[in-house]
């Protein structure tokens, strides 16, 4: 998977984005692809979001391209073809602003927060953040060089809890599936993410210890088609986007 | 012990297309290396590697590596002897059984080592319950896993030197009253010894490198499952600096052991 394999995936992702925007440019005139480069834990919503959009737009393609975000930073640093970009961290999107490659200025369209999850049936009986520090428990963190990391740390520290982390997974799926596989006891991950895994329970965290993660999304230079960026981005803001996302548990700010 | 009598460099010089594509060969594995060391940030490097954490990420890939060597040359040389000189039924099957871990992805393999030894695990569950041992996010999983896609390179360098052996020596000892194990111990673990010796730094220096298995298997924590490899990766998220020292600590290492052990058994022999 990893390493080696993460360049190869990378590499093979260009490939698939170059083919794709070939036949984009290449193919009938009437479709209009836009490029989407989303954070892994918008997945769900935006698979829903893309459908939505092109039922209502007849001739518009979404291509969504699903990855870390900190990967994805790196895709469209390194020139990779977007013309939507959606990550899980503002910082990652500030180095693709401080790059030039906005058209417009990002705005925030959706917020996460941090939940414990626990394998379903919760045979640890775990209640909340102090079990963490369990030493005969197996609990899982994200590594703190990845958003869901840093945000479990600072949520570990309002709670002044000192985790007995057996293992720092390098992100939040990969921890997730050890936590629904039973292999891990407890771990923090998005909370979107363990409310959509069947094997896994939330444990909820008290909002004055949580975090907030931040979604911002902008349309990026250089799209192949501005205008239907530049909808896809209003359609993520408008009343129907919202209501997906909401359905998903992301928090939608008031428009 | 035989040897070949034929002078192993020939002086005549080789035909221009054999060093061009020995060039270009060459240029797959040298041009990756230079990369890195031009990536380097050559100040901070001394900074970088010695921090506890690039220490404690050496340390755990020396233990585990030499402890996935030790395991396949306990395990594996037998396995080939029985792959090379005896005839069963399905002995096809178990060949390709046993190299398997070449040709899969480690990450699968980590996957299912996961599954079956996890703490969850069909052979993983029964052991916690009678031991409390939990494999995984542990130095058994960071060994289970080095042996795991290692093993297999002492099997077919080991296979290899049996099925090629002189049958004629051992028989020989055999006639002369030698036991079945001493004329393993005393004729043909001597003769094959070179080919041991090979299958030793392969398999150690393939458990050096591991990556998916482990990461996947025995999970990543610093100073405990965190090797060398899985220390670079997590690094390239957030430093790259780091990574590259890493990268350049890793590349030496096994170079320098790779080197020296070739200078000193494999070239006498």
């Amino acid at each position: 998977m990893k390493g080696g394999s993460a360049r190869a995936g990378f590499g093979v992702l260009l490939l698939a984005w170059a083919v794709a925007g070939a036949g984009c440019g290449a193919g009938d005139g009437d479709r209009r692809e836009v490029l989407v480069a989303a954070a892994s834990s918008l997945s769900g919503a935006f698979a829903e979001l893309a459908d939505e959009f092109e039922r209502t737009r007849p001739g518009v393609k979404v291509t969504l391209n699903l990855a870390g975000s900190g990967l994805l930073r790196e895709q469209i640093l390194a020139g990779a073809p977007a013309d939507v970009f959606a990550p899980a961290d503002p910082a990652a999107m500030e180095a693709v602003a401080g790059a030039g490659r906005l058209s417009a200025p990002a705005r925030v369209f959706a917020r996460n927060r941090m939940t414990v999850a626990v394998p379903a049936g919760n045979l640890a009986g775990i209640a909340g953040l102090p079990d963490l520090a369990r030493p005969e428990l197996l609990i899982g963190l994200c590594d703190a060089s990845v958003p869901c990391g840093e945000y479990a740390e600072e949520v570990l520290r309002a709670a002044g809890v000192t985790a007995a982390a057996d293992t720092r997974e390098p992100n939040a799926r990969a921890l997730l599936t050890k936590i629904s596989a039973g292999e891990l006891d407890a771990g923090i991950v998005y909370a979107t993410d363990a409310a959509a895994d069947r094997g896994a329970e939330a444990v909820t965290i008290p909002d004055r210890f949580n975090r907030t993660a931040s979604y911002p999304i902008a349309a990026l230079k250089g799209a192949s088609h501005p205008q239907a960026a530049a909808d896809f981005t209003d359609f993520v803001h408008s009343d129907a986007g919202r209501r997906i996302l909401a359905d998903r548990g992301f928090i939608v700010p008031v428009s | 012990m035989r040897r070949r009598p034929a002078a192993r460099r020939l002086r005549a010089r080789p035909p221009a297309a054999v060093l061009i594509l020995a060039g270009a060969g060459l240029a797959l594995f040298a041009v990756p290396l230079l990369g890195l060391l031009f990536r380097a940030p050559w100040r901070d490097v001394p900074s970088l590697l010695f921090t506890g954490a690039a220490g404690d990420a050496l340390r755990l890939s020396m233990i585990g590596s030499a402890a996935a060597a030790g395991i396949s040359l306990v395990l594996g040389i037998p396995l080939a002897w029985v792959l090379a000189r005896m005839d069963f039924p399905g002995r096809s099957v178990v060949r390709g059984l046993a190299l398997l871990p070449l040709v899969l992805p480690p990450v699968v393999g980590g996957a299912a080592l996961l599954f079956a030894l996890g703490r969850g695990g069909w052979l993983g569950e029964p052991l916690f319950r009678a031991t409390g041992l939990v494999l995984p996010y542990s130095m058994w999983g960071v060994v289970i896993a080095g042996s795991f896609v290692a093993m297999p390179l002492m099997v077919i360098t080991v296979e290899g030197a049996l099925a090629n052996l002189d049958p004629r020596f051992e028989r020989a000892a055999a006639s002369l009253g030698a036991g079945r194990w001493t004329v393993l111990r005393r004729v043909t673990l001597p003769m094959i010894a070179p080919a041991i010796t090979a299958g030793l730094v392969l398999t150690w220096a393939r458990a050096l490198g591991e990556f998916g298995a482990t990461i996947t298997f025995a999970g990543s924590l610093p100073g405990r499952t965190r090797t060398l490899p899985l220390a670079v990766y997590t690094a390239l998220e957030s430093d790259r600096g780091a990574a590259v020292a890493l990268s350049l600590l890793m590349a030496a290492v096994s170079l320098a052991v790779l080197i020296l052990l070739r200078d000193r058994w494999w070239r006498a022999r």
